[in-house]
């Protein structure tokens, strides 16, 4: 299976979106790109802009790795995407909001009772509650993969608590250091006022009754979560106050923070946490991480969370396989960004299929995130398979199967020099009370593996900078 | 700010004090312990040293005997000494990565970079020369730490606590290296006498950088009463007791001012403040030099913790 280059036709052909960086790529010399890849690890490092892996004694904090190489798209293939990203979380934001509604997507057949009820994303707290605006997610990160020139597939909805826009404006920062003048010659669409958007988008959700100048904090699980480097990052650009659970108490359902001046009242909480640990009178009672009486606040309508507590109940890969349904039934719309074709293990016929071609296929759970709890049919020993297949058949509705996808590639340099690697890209959709907001980009994945399809940062994945021409 | 925010600088910026102190007294431990003897006989310097960074017991629960090896592994790089200068750089950083969004750029990267080249320091296998290369070093992180906030930081209520939390520490260790050493800063009537006490004194002096200072304020040999007077009531330098509470009395009011109110912090500081500016050396070793610094230590303490329950929790 060879896959689509995003750079080099299989004929040769340069595309022209690539033109000027192909020639400056032929004619640059590998010391100096061997050079500006090892000052960009220092400045990752110096930066700080580090993860951590659970489970990880010794290095406790890594760096994702970064590829030096941009990846372009030109702007016409942006604007069919974004059109397509607007619709899709539209259609998000209204199956959640009639999830924990008036239920017709169910009525009506679209979708399967118990995939809601069952789903253990479901909370039934949110039940015939409403949110601040109607918005239930407020930040989507959705993952998108191409196969060639003209077909984009969405491979996952990002609707509870989707990271990584830290290193697409990091890499974005990054590689204008690296290389400006090559940067200049681009005319690269900015990604830099994304945190503007982002606190404008916070801003409009404030509950009715806040002040005119709501006040928005982010409420990060602390410097030990894996995404710490983000949640600082964002608090600094938006210039608001990161905190952790303990900096927060509700008295009389309404949410404060202590200060040096005493406790102040918070209108807006971009957590980074998720909802099990949010409050432990509610949800899991061993959190530390959570805020005592949080929930009652929220649902007396005097703060709002982001994303809404129960997103996720469109975040697993069951729902999204009826994505398509959802779409054409609340907007009626055809969808502009398409499924991977996917098989639901939890329908015989589709189970028998995927049970006879597991060697063909990607088997995933379907509440599964991070890479983990997945089987990669081409690449899995025989063993592997039948193991698979216990497990598959003992828990068929826990599963879908995809078609092992032949992800695009683009050009990265890595240790042998320059070579093509399968990318994906995640592009952040900000909803806000007012409108929807997409700065061009987003967070480009790279499996820096050969061959590899896997590009998780817990996986070893890397990052690139993802360019949209302005022309 | 928020109070958690509020701690951690004040932490942080104890820390990182408290780990030039430390690099301080070992420096002049080394040299003390140098020295021929028959310019100071049997030197203790190095149970002096630990008793002087305030960890005799912590100390004595790990090792037997005092020495070279033992105070160096122990003051600068034991994970069982909690103050140890590698746990301060640690707790440092952990502190500066838990409040990111409140330091400059030039202070979290000198925290990070110290932290990272900590794991450079393999204190097993330095020789001497390289010891004092690490204690030039660690001395050099907090000049330039310092040096950050200074030039970068926006004067707002997060630089206040920064700085309380400095002068704070920095008082503290001060109080702390005069209490180990009164002995030898008794008035001539009952001194105990030698040269060890010249060298002693001047090791006091290095231990807070203050050897030159002390030549341009008294133009006079070193006599101990002076010395004390330098280190206790001298406003002239910089890590005096009386220095470091017209700074630490000036931060706080400066907090009270942006926040419109007063508490108890304020008041404790004014009273020690105006104590120190009111006395003459005379009259503390009337009433005792050990007996005036272990007083100072505890209302510094107190201070703290007042601190801490009116703006840190």
């Amino acid at each position: 299976m060879v896959a689509f280059d995003e750079m080099t036709l299989s004929d040769g052909t340069i595309r022209p979106a690539y033109a000027d960086l192909a020639h400056w790529l032929a004619t640059t010399p590998k010391e100096l790109l061997t050079h500006r890849r090892n000052e960009a690890e220092l400045l990752f490092r110096r930066i700080g802009i580090t993860f951590a892996v659970y489970g990880d004694k010794d290095g406790a904090e890594r760096l994702i790795p970064f590829d030096i190489i941009p990846r372009i798209l030109a702007a016409k293939e942006w604007a069919s995407l974004k059109r397509g990203l607007e619709q899709r979380v539209r259609a998000l934001n209204m199956y959640i909001r009639d999830v924990y509604g008036k239920r017709e997507v169910v009525r009506a057949g679209v979708v399967p009772e118990d995939l809601i009820f069952n789903n253990p994303a479901f909370r039934p707290e949110m039940a015939g509650q409403s949110v601040p605006h109607d918005v239930y997610v407020h930040i989507a990160g959705i993952d998108i993969v191409r196969m060639d020139a003209d077909t984009f597939y969405v491979l996952e909805d990002n609707a509870r608590t989707p990271s990584g826009v830290s290193y697409m404006l990091e890499n974005r920062e990054v590689t204008m250091r690296l290389f400006p003048e090559v940067v200049a010659r681009h005319r690269i669409a900015p990604v830099e006022n994304y945190t503007d958007e982002l606190l404008a988008t916070l801003r409009s959700i404030a509950p009715r009754s806040a002040s005119s100048e709501p006040v928005v904090v982010l409420l990060t699980p602390g410097m030990y979560n894996s995404a710490y480097y983000e949640h600082s990052f964002l608090a600094d650009r938006l210039g608001i106050e990161i905190v952790e659970g303990r900096d927060l108490f509700v008295r009389d359902e309404i949410v404060y923070m202590r200060t040096t001046e005493g406790p102040r009242r918070v209108d807006v909480i971009y957590r980074r946490i998720d909802d099990e640990f949010l409050d432990p009178l509610v949800f899991r009672p061993d959190s530390a991480l959570g805020v005592p009486g949080l929930m009652t606040a929220y649902l007396a309508g005097n703060v709002t969370l982001t994303n809404a507590v129960g997103t996720g109940v469109a975040d697993d890969k069951a729902v999204y396989s009826y994505m398509p349904e959802i779409v054409r039934f609340f907007l009626g719309e055809e969808p502009i960004l398409h499924n991977v074709p996917t098989w639901r293990c939890r329908e015989p016929d589709a189970l028998a299929y995927v049970v006879d071609h597991l060697s063909d296929l990607v088997v995933k759970e379907v509440s599964g995130s991070g890479g983990y709890g997945m089987l990669i049919g081409p690449h899995a020993t025989k063993e592997q398979i039948a193991e698979f297949r216990t497990r598959l058949e003992a828990h068929p509705f826990n599963y879908i199967a995809q078609p092992t996808l032949a992800l695009s590639t683009c050009p990265c340099y890595v240790d042998e020099g320059l070579a093509p690697r399968h990318v994906d890209l995640r592009p952040f959709v900000l909803t806000g009370s007012d409108k929807i907001r997409i700065v061009p980009g987003g967070l480009t994945r790279v499996a820096l593996k050969e061959g590899s399809l896997v590009v998780n940062s817990s996986q070893g994945g890397g990052t690139k900078d993802t360019w949209i021409l302005d022309r | 700010m928020l109070s958690r925010t509020a701690d951690n600088l004040f932490w942080l910026a104890r820390y990182v004090e408290r780990a030039e102190y430390l690099a301080r007294i070992l420096d002049a431990a080394y040299r003390l312990s140098s020295l021929p003897a028959s310019y100071g006989g049997v030197t203790t310097e190095w149970e002096s040293a630990v008793e002087t960074a305030g960890c005799g017991p912590a100390f004595s629960a790990c090792y037997d005997e005092a020495n070279e090896r033992t105070v160096m592994e122990f003051l600068a790089f034991s994970p069982a000494n909690p103050s140890s200068i590698r746990n301060c750089f640690e707790l440092a950083r952990s502190n500066a990565r838990g409040i990111r969004t409140a330091l400059t750029t030039e202070m979290w990267s000198t925290i990070n970079d110290a932290w990272l080249q900590l794991k450079n320091y393999d204190p097993s296998r330095m020789s001497r020369e390289e010891v004092s290369r690490f204690l030039e070093w660690v001395k050099g992180v907090s000049l330039m730490f310092d040096g950050s906030a200074y030039r970068t930081m926006l004067r707002n209520d997060a630089y206040a606590f920064a700085r309380i939390g400095l002068f704070l520490e920095r008082a503290d260790n001060t109080a702390r290296i005069l209490d180990v050493k009164y002995h030898v800063l008794l008035p001539p009537s009952e001194s105990v006498g030698g040269s060890l006490d010249y060298f002693q004194w001047t090791a006091i002096l290095r231990a807070v950088s203050a050897l030159t200072a002390y030549h341009w304020v008294y133009k006079e040999s070193l006599k101990p009463w002076l010395v004390a007077d330098l280190l206790t009531l001298n406003l002239q330098m910089p890590r005096s007791l009386a220095s470091c509470y017209e700074n630490v009395s000036h931060h706080l009011d400066e907090l009270a001012q942006v926040y419109g109110r007063q508490g108890p912090s304020q008041r404790l500081a004014r009273v020690t403040q105006s104590r120190l500016r009111n006395l003459s050396i005379e009259e503390v070793f009337q009433s005792g030099l050990h007996d005036f610094v272990t007083d100072f230590i505890t209302d510094n303490n107190n201070l703290s913790a007042a601190i801490a329950e009116q703006y840190l929790i």
